[in-house]
């Protein structure tokens, strides 16, 4: 099997440190294509700022300073001289809570059509179509396209925030605890979409519910004061681990 | 009744009384500006220049300072928000390093301080050194533009800032530059403030006395070039007041109407944008 083509993303020591202070140290994990890689860990021991690393959406924040390559598609996306936006436009971002664009519910999905000038005006309808069903939400949307996004309910935010991520075609989606602010239904539907979504992206997961990564996780990565402590396929990860201090942890032990 | 109590009503007062201050200090003025410049408007005094007697108490109105005033505070206002929403938007994070960001800020915030006579002098003195005499409209738009930048850009800047990293984020992650970035989501999101700012740039610009009473110069006429000398309605109040005839002084009253009536209309336009645009806002 050539394994170029079954790593989406492979990091090499990779350091980063926010004013100074470490926060992730030489990580090196490769994150499976076409799966479901949960991010594991206690709050604070750098899960976000790793995820945050894999689209160079950390740079915008101050006092940041990464080490390391970080390799996707076989290019270190650190390198310099390379076109960011092209970078980040691989990697649709969910966040924690739904940031929406200040528009309407169909200009948030044609938005990035439209920057990377993809469609033409009926291509673009259609597409945008075709996201929103992708992520259950047309049908509720369908009358009231023209809406300010921000009337959506949270959880249906959220799956429009997957869909303006899937419209333009990234091969990586990023979460970043997506189901945390949302009630248990939508919480649901979202875990429903994002294992539909892993046969044509792979997704990363950060959670720091040990059950949902066990309910939706192929791959997991455990991360514990900045360090990958075990990583290895979600089966044998939570059946069989080596590290005690994967078993502390996933015996409540360590939070 | 405890201490705590007492605390609560007496903090309660103050700020009924400061409420009640500054209601009271608006109802006066504009009392005292509309009873005493009423009788002086008409039709006459408001479609008529000033040529003639206008400032010995004959007839002539001051329709060439209200056209001065806009001819001045518009094109200001419209040259400060262009130069103002791009040092707002290069002061972010996105673009400049925030200490020397934040030491842009205190430069602003000490020229938004500068008594706008300054600027009048600043202006003046370059005119003299090309060697224009007289007054113009060009530097009259340019005393008032300076003027107005640091208010207009600080006030973007803060409501720039407040626009949550959350959606910068959604923003970038789709794949936006910059620039996409700053005009299509986060000039969205800012757009109230935004407005709000260039209000008040406006307001203090076509209210402005000082810095035109050196650059601007006077005149009995309609501007027809950047080069002729200007009436306006700050300095008209000036001149109207300094009369010695009391019919003549009441006029200054009129004038102060209409600047006042020019500030109100604006801000009600102000009012229905803001609202228009807070309609998409991210909360």
């Amino acid at each position: 099997m050539n394994k170029s083509k079954t790593i989406q993303i492979e990091t090499k020591a990779l350091n980063v440190t926010i004013h100074s202070n470490p926060v992730l140290k030489n990580i090196d994990i490769q994150i499976p294509a076409k799966q479901l890689t949960a991010i594991i860990g206690p709050s604070g021991c750098g899960k976000t700022t790793l995820l945050k690393s894999f689209n160079r959406l950390l740079e915008i924040q101050d006092g940041i300073k990464i080490h390391g390559e970080i390799i996707v598609d076989g290019t270190n996306i650190m390198s310099s001289g390379l076109n960011v936006p092209d970078i980040r436009k691989k990697m649709g971002l969910i966040s924690q809570k739904p940031y929406p664009l200040p528009m309407s519910i169909f200009e948030n999905v044609a938005y990035g059509l439209r920057i990377h000038h993809d469609k033409n005006a009926k291509e673009l309808t259609e597409a945008v179509q075709n996201c929103l069903q992708e992520v259950g939400l047309w049908s509720e949307v369908k009358d009231r396209l023209h809406d300010p996004a921000s009337r959506l309910s949270v959880g249906q935010q959220q799956r429009l925030c997957l869909a303006r991520a899937i419209a333009v075609q990234p091969e990586v989606i990023l979460c970043d605890e997506p189901t945390s602010a949302l009630d248990p239904i939508a919480a649901q539907q979202i875990e429903k979409l994002l294992l539909k979504l892993k046969k044509d992206f792979t997704v990363i997961l950060v959670t720091h519910t040990l059950r949902q990564a066990k309910r939706v996780a192929d791959y997991v990565i455990f991360l514990y004061f900045g360090k990958v402590i075990e990583q290895g396929p979600a089966a044998e990860f939570f059946n069989n681990p080596k590290n005690p201090e994967t078993k502390a942890y996933l015996a409540g032990e360590i939070s | 009744m405890n201490k705590r109590n007492i605390e609560e009503k007496i903090f309660l007062g103050l700020m009924l009384a400061s409420v009640f201050i500054v209601m009271g200090s608006l109802i006066l003025i504009v009392t005292v500006i509309v009873l005493n410049g009423a009788p002086s408007l008409s039709l006459e005094i408001l479609t008529q220049t000033s040529e003639g007697g206008f400032y010995l108490g004959e007839g002539g109105g001051f329709l060439n300072a209200i056209v001065g005033s806009l001819l001045l505070a518009l094109p200001a206002t419209g040259l400060a928000f262009l130069i103002g929403i791009a040092i707002a938007l290069y002061l972010q994070k996105d673009f400049l390093n925030p200490s020397i960001a934040n030491f842009i800020r205190i430069c602003l915030d000490i020229l938004w301080g500068i008594p706008s006579v300054v600027y009048g002098v600043f202006c003046l003195t370059i005119m003299i050194a090309i060697g224009m005499t007289g007054g113009s409209l060009l530097f009259g738009i340019v005393a008032l533009t300076l003027l107005e930048i640091p208010i207009i850009t600080r006030s973007i800047d803060e409501s720039i800032k407040m626009v949550p990293i959350g959606l910068k984020e959604s923003a970038y992650s789709l794949g936006s530059t910059k620039f996409e970035t700053a005009i299509k989501v986060v000039r969205r999101q800012a757009m109230p403030g935004i407005l709000a700012g260039v209000l008040l740039g406006f307001g203090r610009g076509i209210g402005d006395a000082a810095s035109i009473l050196l650059t601007v110069g006077d005149s009995n006429y309609f501007p027809t070039s950047l080069t002729d000398q200007t009436a306006a309605l700050p300095t008209m109040i000036l001149n109207l007041v300094s009369m010695p005839d009391q019919v003549v002084q009441n006029k200054a009253y009129a004038v102060a109407f209409v600047l006042l009536m020019i500030v109100l209309m604006i801000s009600i336009i102000t009012r229905y944008l803001t609202k228009k645009s807070s309609k998409y806002i991210i909360k």
